[in-house]
C-alpha cells in the first residue's frame, strides 16, 4: 500500500528522536507544517490528527508490550455540563480545545494547567438540538478559529486567548449553529454548519484566516438554476437542510477538500420534497480555492431515517488508486475513487434491512416499505444509525478502519410538521422497539478493500466514542461505562482500561512531550491525559 | 444530528417547577384540532420515553392514566414539561437532545392531546387491594424478591411506585411474560439506558457458581446480587465463566399458579399503593 502526505513508516521510530527535541518554542503553524505534520508526530495540529482524517499516531512509545502499565497524568475539569465532544489540539507543548457553551481554552500539555480561557455568552433563545456542544479547534498561524452555537466564527490569539476576529455567519434565529472542528487549509478555515433539525439550508464556509473575510460559501443545497436543484420538489429546497457539521478532510497534491453532508429536512418525512434531494447525505469534493464542486457523491437519496453522512472520510491510497472510504451511519462502508467520485464497493458493517438491492453503481437502493408511516414500523439501523459522529481510525500499517458501532433498530413513525423559521422541523418521530431487542455496541475492524468486518469487539452497551490508532500497535476506545480502554490492534483484545467515571462523547488523540508520549480524551466535564509511569 | 444520547431514561415523577409564570387555564382545552397537532408533537418530543400513544415506552410512565403522579392540573402539566423535573431524567423543554424546543401554544397542544388519550384508557383496577396485599406477602411469593414500602426481597425491583405508573394491562403483563421485558435498575449518568435486570451465573476460578441478577456490569467487572440477597462483586477476567440471560429470574405466572382474579387483586393493590 503506498500513501500520499500520510505518516509513513519512517515515522514509526520518531519517538526516540523528534520527542527529544520536543520542547519547541513556540512558533508559527504554517501551512507546511499543517501538510507535513506526519514530520512531527509530537504534534496533533487538526482534528483528525492528519489532513487525511486517519487519527492514526506514528507514535510508539506506549504499545502493546507496555500498555498494562499505563496511568493517568493529569485531569483538566471545564466546568461545562453536558456532552464534552472536544478533541484538543496540542501544538509545541500547548493544548487547545474547546468546551460547551462557547468555551474555549489553553493548557499547559504537560502539567494541565490553564493559560487562557475564552467564553462566548451563549444567547438565551438559542436551541440547538443536540446539546451546547463543540467538537474543537483549527489552528493556523499565531491563532486558533472555533464556531459557535450562535453561528459566528471567531479567532483568537493562540497565546492569550483573546478576539482576533469574529465573523457572523448565518443568524442562529433560524436555527443556524456551528459544533464543528473547522479544517485550516492554506490561508482559510473552513468549516460546515449545524441545523438539520431546523430546515436551514446547509452551507459550508471558507475565511480568509488573516482578516474573517468570507471567501467562499457552498450551498449544499442548489439554488434555482444550478444542478441538483432540479432534486427537490417545489419550494423545498429553501428549508432543505443538509447541514455540514462534521470536519472534513483534504488532500494538498489535488488542493481538494473532502466534506461530508447531513440529512434533508424535515429529517424523517420525504412527502413534500420529492426527488434524491442533492446534496444531503453526500460527500462533496471540493476545489479548496474556491469552493467549485468537483464531484460528489450522494450516500442515501431522499433520506427518511436521518442517516447523515456526516461521518469523517478517510483518505488512503491503493494499487495505484487514490481512495475515499467512509464507514455511513446507514448501516453501509463505502470505498470511492477520490479522483472521480465513483463507487468502488459497499458493504453493510451491521444491521441493516432498509437495502437489499444496489444500482447499476453499486450504491444500495432503499426498499420502499422502508419508510417511516404515520403508525410506525420498525427499520435496522435506528435513528442514531449503525455508527454516528464519532471519529473512526485508520491503521495505515496494519491496513484496517476502526469504527464503533452499534446494532440498534427503532421504530419510525411519521408526525406532519409545518416548518416555521426557527423551530423544530423533523415531519417524524422514531422510538426503541418495542421488541426490546437489547441495543448492541462494538468496536469494528473493516478491511477497506473489501468492506469484511475482520474483526470486533463488542462493549456491554452501545458507546459514543471516537478512535485512536497508534504506531505502538494499539487502538484506544471508551465505553459507555466510562471505562478508557487500550486495545491490541491486531486482535482487540482489551490490554489495559481506566475508570473516568464520565460519559464520553468524544474521540481520543495522542501527543508527545520531553520524550514522553500521552494520549488525551474528553469525558463528563474534563480533559483526561494518559502516559506511562 | 446525533439525536437521542439523552440517554437517561426517566422515572416521571411530575414535580411541579418553581414559580415560572403560568396560565392557569389551557386556551386549547378540548379542541380537537389542537390535540391532533399534539399527537404529532407528542410523538416528536415525548414518544421517545413516554410511548406511542403516550402508553409508556418502558422508559417514561404511561401517560394515559387520569390519575397522574404529581402534576394534576393543566397548568402543572405545563410546567412539567417547560422546566422538567429536578433529580430526574425528565428534562426540561428543548433540552432532552430529542427536540429543539417547543412553544407554549405547541405544549398546551401536547396536553390537550395527553387530556384525549385519558378518555380513551381509563386504568382503574377492578380487584381487591386486601386480598393482593395477602397474595403480595403470602401465597404469591412476590415480596420474596420484591419490596413495596420498605417491606420484602430485593432481588427484584422495588414495586411501591410501580402501580402509579404504569397500565393495569403492562402490570399483568409483567407478571405473566416477566422475561418480555426486563425491568431497569441502577441509571448511570455515563450510560444512555439504565442497566437491567438480566439473569447471571458465574463460576469464579475456584469452581464456585453464583446465580443471580446484574446489579451492575461493564466489560471488566461485574456486580451481581445472588438469589441469598448477598452481593458480589467480580472481575470478569478471574472467572471461570460468565453467562448472561434475556430470561427474567422471575417465575412465568401461568394462569395455574395465579389466576386472573388473584392478579388482578395484585394489581390492584400496587395501584392503591402507587397512587398514594
Amino acid at each position: 500500500m503506498t500513501r500520499r502526505n500520510g505518516i509513513g513508516r519512517k515515522a514509526i521510530g520518531y519517538v526516540g528522536s523528534v520527542l527529544l527535541v520536543s520542547a519547541i518554542s513556540h512558533t508559527q503553524v504554517t501551512s507546511e507544517r499543517l501538510i507535513n505534520s506526519a514530520r512531527e508526530p509530537q504534534n496533533w495540529m487538526t482534528y483528525s490528527g492528519d489532513y487525511s482524517g486517519r487519527r492514526f499516531s506514528a507514535l510508539d512509545q506506549i504499545n502493546t508490550t507496555n500498555a498494562r502499565t499505563i496511568a493517568a497524568k493529569w485531569v483538566y475539569q471545564t466546568a461545562a455540563t453536558g456532552k464534552l465532544e472536544t478533541t484538543p489540539l496540542v501544538v509545541d507543548g500547548i493544548l487547545y480545545a474547546t468546551a460547551q457553551d462557547n468555551r474555549a481554552f489553553a493548557l499547559d500539555a504537560r502539567t494541565g494547567r490553564p493559560i487562557w480561557m475564552y467564553q462566548r455568552q451563549v444567547p438565551s433563545d438559542i436551541r440547538p438540538c443536540c446539546g451546547h456542544v463543540n467538537r474543537g479547534v483549527a489552528i493556523l498561524g499565531d491563532k486558533v478559529f472555533m464556531g459557535t452555537l450562535d453561528a459566528h466564527v471567531i479567532a483568537l490569539d493562540a497565546k492569550t486567548g483573546n478576539v482576533v476576529w469574529d465573523a457572523t455567519s448565518a443568524d442562529y434565529r433560524n436555527g443556524y449553529s456551528f459544533t464543528v472542528a473547522p479544517l485550516a487549509v492554506k490561508n482559510l478555515i473552513v468549516i460546515g454548519v449545524s441545523g438539520g433539525e431546523y430546515g436551514v439550508r446547509g452551507f459550508i464556509d471558507a475565511y480568509d484566516a488573516d482578516t474573517g473575510a468570507r471567501k467562499w460559501r457552498f450551498y449544499t443545497v442548489p439554488g434555482a438554476g444550478e444542478p441538483g436543484h432540479n432534486t427537490w420538489e417545489g419550494d423545498s429546497w429553501k428549508v432543505g437542510g443538509a447541514p455540514a457539521w462534521n470536519t472534513g478532510t483534504y488532500d494538498p497534491s489535488t488542493n481538494q477538500i473532502f466534506w461530508p453532508t447531513g440529512n434533508p429536512a424535515p429529517s424523517n418525512r420525504g412527502e413534500g420534497r420529492a426527488g434524491d434531494n442533492l446534496y444531503s447525505n453526500s460527500l462533496l469534493a471540493l476545489n479548496a480555492d474556491t469552493g467549485r464542486l468537483d464531484w460528489y457523491f450522494q450516500f442515501t437519496k431522499h433520506d427518511e431515517h436521518d442517516w447523515d453522512a456526516t461521518q469523517i472520510p478517510v483518505l488512503l491510497d491503493a494499487g495505484g488508486k487514490h481512495l475515499i472510504a467512509q464507514a455511513n451511519r446507514n448501516g453501509f462502508f463505502y470505498l470511492l475513487d477520490r479522483s472521480s467520485g465513483k463507487l468502488v464497493s459497499s458493504n453493510a458493517y451491521g444491521k441493516q434491512t432498509w437495502s437489499d438491492t444496489k444500482d447499476g453503481e453499486g450504491r444500495p437502493v432503499a426498499k420502499k416499505e422502508a419508510s417511516p408511516t404515520l403508525e410506525g414500523h420498525t427499520v435496522c439501523p435506528g435513528a442514531l444509525g449503525t455508527t454516528n459522529w464519532f471519529p473512526p481510525s485508520y491503521d495505515p500499517r496494519a491496513g484496517l478502519i476502526y469504527v464503533t458501532a452499534r446494532d440498534q433498530c427503532d421504530i419510525f413513525s411519521t408526525a406532519p410538521q409545518p416548518y416555521e423559521a426557527g423551530h423544530a422541523y423533523y415531519g417524524s418521530a422514531y422510538f426503541p422497539s418495542e421488541e426490546a431487542e437489547p441495543y448492541l455496541g462494538f468496536l469494528k475492524a473493516i478491511d477497506p478493500m473489501t468492506g469484511e468486518v475482520k474483526l470486533k469487539f463488542q462493549h456491554t452497551t452501545p458507546t459514543w466514542s471516537g478512535l485512536l490508532s497508534t504506531a505502538g500497535g494499539l487502538v484506544f476506545s471508551a465505553d459507555a461505562e466510562g471505562n478508557f480502554i487500550a486495545f491490541e490492534a491486531a486482535s482487540l483484545k482489551p490490554l489495559w482500561h481506566f475508570q473516568m467515571g464520565g460519559a464520553v462523547y468524544a474521540a481520543p488523540m495522542a501527543f508527545a512531550l520531553d520524550g514522553k508520549e500521552y494520549v488525551a480524551i474528553a469525558a463528563g466535564s474534563a480533559i483526561y491525559t494518559f502516559g506511562l509511569p | 444530528m446525533p439525536k437521542g444520547t439523552t440517554a437517561s431514561i426517566f422515572t416521571l415523577t411530575l414535580l411541579l417547577g418553581t414559580a415560572a409564570h403560568v396560565a392557569a387555564q389551557n386556551p386549547l382545552a378540548g379542541d380537537a384540532k389542537a390535540a391532533k397537532a399534539g399527537e404529532y408533537e407528542f410523538r416528536i418530543n415525548c414518544a421517545l420515553c413516554h410511548g406511542l400513544g403516550a402508553h409508556g415506552g418502558g422508559r417514561g410512565p404511561d401517560l394515559t392514566r387520569a390519575q397522574k403522579h404529581h402534576a394534576h392540573s393543566d397548568a402543572e402539566m405545563f410546567q412539567v414539561i417547560s422546566n422538567g423535573i429536578a433529580g430526574t431524567a425528565m428534562p426540561a423543554n428543548g433540552t432532552n437532545g430529542q427536540g429543539v424546543g417547543m412553544t407554549d401554544e405547541e405544549i398546551w397542544q401536547i396536553i390537550t392531546y395527553i387530556r384525549s388519550r385519558e378518555v380513551k384508557a381509563s386504568a382503574t383496577a377492578s380487584g381487591n387491594t386486601v386480598h393482593g396485599k395477602e397474595l403480595f406477602y403470602g401465597d404469591a411469593n412476590c415480596s420474596l424478591c420484591h419490596m413495596v414500602e420498605g417491606k420484602g426481597g430485593r432481588l427484584g425491583p422495588d414495586l411501591t411506585a410501580v402501580g402509579g405508573s404504569r397500565t393495569r394491562e403492562a402490570l399483568i403483563d409483567s407478571v405473566r411474560n416477566p422475561s418480555r421485558r426486563l425491568a431497569w435498575g441502577l441509571t448511570e449518568s455515563t450510560k444512555e439506558f439504565p442497566q437491567e435486570y438480566e439473569s447471571v451465573t458465574a463460576v469464579t476460578a475456584d469452581g464456585k457458581q453464583i446465580q443471580g441478577v446484574t446489579m451492575n456490569e461493564d466489560s471488566f467487572s461485574v456486580q451481581i446480587m445472588d438469589t441469598n440477597e448477598k452481593i458480589h462483586l467480580l472481575q470478569k477476567d478471574r472467572l471461570k465463566s460468565f453467562q448472561k440471560t434475556r430470561n427474567s429470574a422471575m417465575p412465568k405466572y401461568a394462569p395455574e399458579a395465579l389466576n386472573d382474579k388473584e392478579l388482578d387483586d395484585i394489581v390492584a393493590y400496587l395501584v392503591s399503593v402507587g397512587a398514594k
